[in-house]
């Protein structure tokens, strides 16, 4: 069964139109290779059963010739998004139990759009984070290793459960969020497609909030089609969430013409950190040149406000976490440690409930908002925000779109970078402008690295023109033609043999 | 600039979050090396320029007035860790 699960989401749609083969068995080959990449603990929940009962009657809709867009196609949902009556975790002890009575705008469209769901996705606690290492539920391990290394490596985070799985080929797809990269650097670790489109392209409604004003559903898949299927099937107007924005969703596959002939591809200068590895420097170059051929025109452009970037994020965003995750206080939903006062039980369950990262966020983001701190903090933060995306506009007046690569180094060992918080929020530096500007990004797999991992380069555009950021992204895909697969591919006999072997256990 | 515990121990008190004095200390520590980073914004010169409000460029839709959800009191309660008589239940607040 290991052909259905190697396919892409758009070749399985056409193979269920033509019955080639039925949804059933679709989704039984996924089910069976869920099961077959435990190791990897790239699930919190798996829904076979639910699996299998939906793409029974995916079946009866073929059968009627009744398919919907996403019709039968077996997809892994980030654990961030609220499923009516499934477990609803965020990777967080705090959400011990929680069974949300309602599902999200984002996974309800889906289910309407006839796809089928494989489980929920380990990730980050509560998304904070770039390495799924800070889930409650240990961490997921990458299925790339380098060669003749037997490390576990990180898928990146926080959507990393969902790129382990669909590079793994255990989904066609998944969903994921992006705050500060996280669907774009998971994507890039792992050698797959992470699209995050425009700000209130994708409604927030039902999604465990992180930090409202950078929070961005968008997809994971193996190919940019699929990327462009999924989207469709994610965004579109939700009167739930007041940023979701009142505007028609386009068919992305039909943006996907090959011809980016006579378009301004911007390269920003600023996008050259110390340390960054000689080869994605070179990967970056070739990228250049694949367009060039491909007849566009790279520019030089400037993004000054670039370094600044991160420490602006590392103030919004905590500011808003720690308001957002108030509302955790064992009263409600999930976890509650007694206390003899009602203060005391509040403060000894935010204490059990929340992971380490999780608690420096909320620390750092009460005090940038308490008295005395909030103008030089927050306001100042806000000011710089708007520096950063005036930066983006005044590119977008010469350019069409932007080329960078989408993370400063590959895939790093499970363990590695986890003691120092600022090595790790690092990884963010090329994904964080656009999620502060609220523009749509994507990452693309474009090459190895000299150690046999995947490396992504990263298309930047304007605000709500994904349709050029698809376009440009199927032309680098063509062009790099990356075929290298993970040593670890669910249910293929050649596995890896011990990968995964370390055991994942909620600590 | 650098936090000191008792810094960190008020504003744990105000995220009501229980830190220990080792706790404190640590954090102190690492709430500290995040926040002199972060100050490099410092460098920016932003006199003049408006803080951002809103990331997407539109106004907060307006809807009726008008109750549109709710009666969903056992859905509401099904998640709570300790409930009776169809309300949450919480410790003794008033003696």
């Amino acid at each position: 069964m290991t052909a259905l699960t190697r396919l892409t989401m758009a070749a399985a749609r056409d193979g269920l139109r033509r019955r080639n083969f039925t949804a059933t068995e679709l989704a039984a080959a996924h089910v069976a290779a869920v099961e077959a990449a435990r190791p990897l603990n790239a699930f919190v929940t798996e829904t076979p059963e639910l699996a299998m009962a939906q793409a029974a009657e995916s079946d009866r809709r073929l059968q009627r010739g009744e398919a919907r867009p996403l019709e039968g196609l077996p997809l892994a949902i980030k654990d961030l998004f609220c499923t009516k009556d499934i477990l609803t975790t965020a990777s967080s002890h705090i959400l011990d139990g929680f069974k949300p009575p309602y599902e999200s705008t984002v996974t309800a469209q889906l289910w309407a759009a006839g796809a089928v769901m494989l489980g929920k996705t380990n990730m980050d606690e509560f998304a904070m984070g770039s390495s799924t290492t800070t889930s409650y539920y240990g961490p997921t391990e990458n299925p790339w290793r380098r060669p003749g290394d037997n490390r576990p490596l990180v898928p990146g985070g926080s959507s990393g459960g969902s790129a382990a799985i669909v590079a793994a080929c255990g989904a066609l797809g998944a969903t994921g969020t992006d705050t500060g990269g996280s669907i774009r650097q998971p994507a890039s670790f792992t050698g797959i497609v992470g699209m995050k489109p425009t700000y209130g392209r994708c409604s927030r409604w039902g999604v465990v909030a992180f930090a409202s004003s950078l929070d961005h559903p968008g997809p994971l898949t193996r190919t940019v089609r699929d990327a462009a299927m999924l989207l469709r099937g994610m965004a579109g107007h939700d009167p739930k969430d007041s940023t979701s924005a009142p505007v028609a969703v386009p068919d992305f596959e039909a943006a996907l013409t090959g011809d980016i002939r006579g378009l301004k591809v911007g390269i920003p200068k600023e996008y050259r950190v110390d340390g960054m590895p000689g080869e994605i420097e070179t990967l970056w170059q070739r990228g250049i040149e694949w367009l060039k051929t491909a007849g566009a025109h790279p520019v030089e452009i400037s993004l000054p406000m670039t370094k600044y970037a991160l420490p602006a994020y590392y103030i919004v965003a905590p500011a808003e976490a720690s308001s957002n995750l108030a509302r955790y206080d064992g009263v409600r939903f999930g976890l509650r440690v007694d206390g003899k006062s009602l203060e005391e039980m509040y403060e000894l369950t935010r204490a059990a409930g929340f992971g380490a990262e999780v608690r420096r966020r909320v620390l750092i983001g009460t005090y940038v908002l308490s008295a005395g701190y909030y103008d030089a903090y927050y306001v100042k933060a806000q000011r710089v925000r708007t520096l950063i995306a005036r930066d983006f506009a005044e590119a977008f007046k010469m350019v069409d779109c932007i080329l960078t690569p989408t993370a400063p180094s590959s895939a790093f060992a499970i363990g590695e970078k986890s003691d120092d918080p600022i090595a790790m929020y690092l990884n963010d530096v090329f994904t964080v402008p656009a999620d502060l500007a609220g523009i749509p990004a994507i990452s693309v797999p474009a090459g190895l690295d000299e150690s046999g991992l995947p490396l992504g380069l990263q298309i930047i555009g304007r605000a709500f023109d994904e349709e050029t950021v698809f376009r440009v992204a199927g032309v680098l895909e063509e062009a790099a033609s990356f075929t290298a697969t993970p040593q670890f591919i669910a249910g293929a006999s050649s596995s890896g043999g011990d990968i995964g072997s370390g055991h994942h256990e909620p600590h | 600039m650098a936090l000191d515990k008792a810094t960190v121990a008020h504003i744990a008190t105000l995220a009501r979050i229980r830190l220990s004095e080792a706790e404190q200390v640590k954090m102190a520590d690492e709430l500290s090396h995040i926040l002199i980073w972060i100050e490099q914004l410092g460098e920016v010169d932003t006199s003049g320029v408006e803080p951002m409000t809103s990331v997407a460029a539109m106004r907060l839709p307006m809807r009726e007035d008008r109750v549109t959800d709710g009666g969903r009191r056992d859905e509401v309660l099904a998640n709570a860790p300790a409930t009776a008589h169809g309300f949450f239940t919480v410790p003794k607040v008033v003696e």
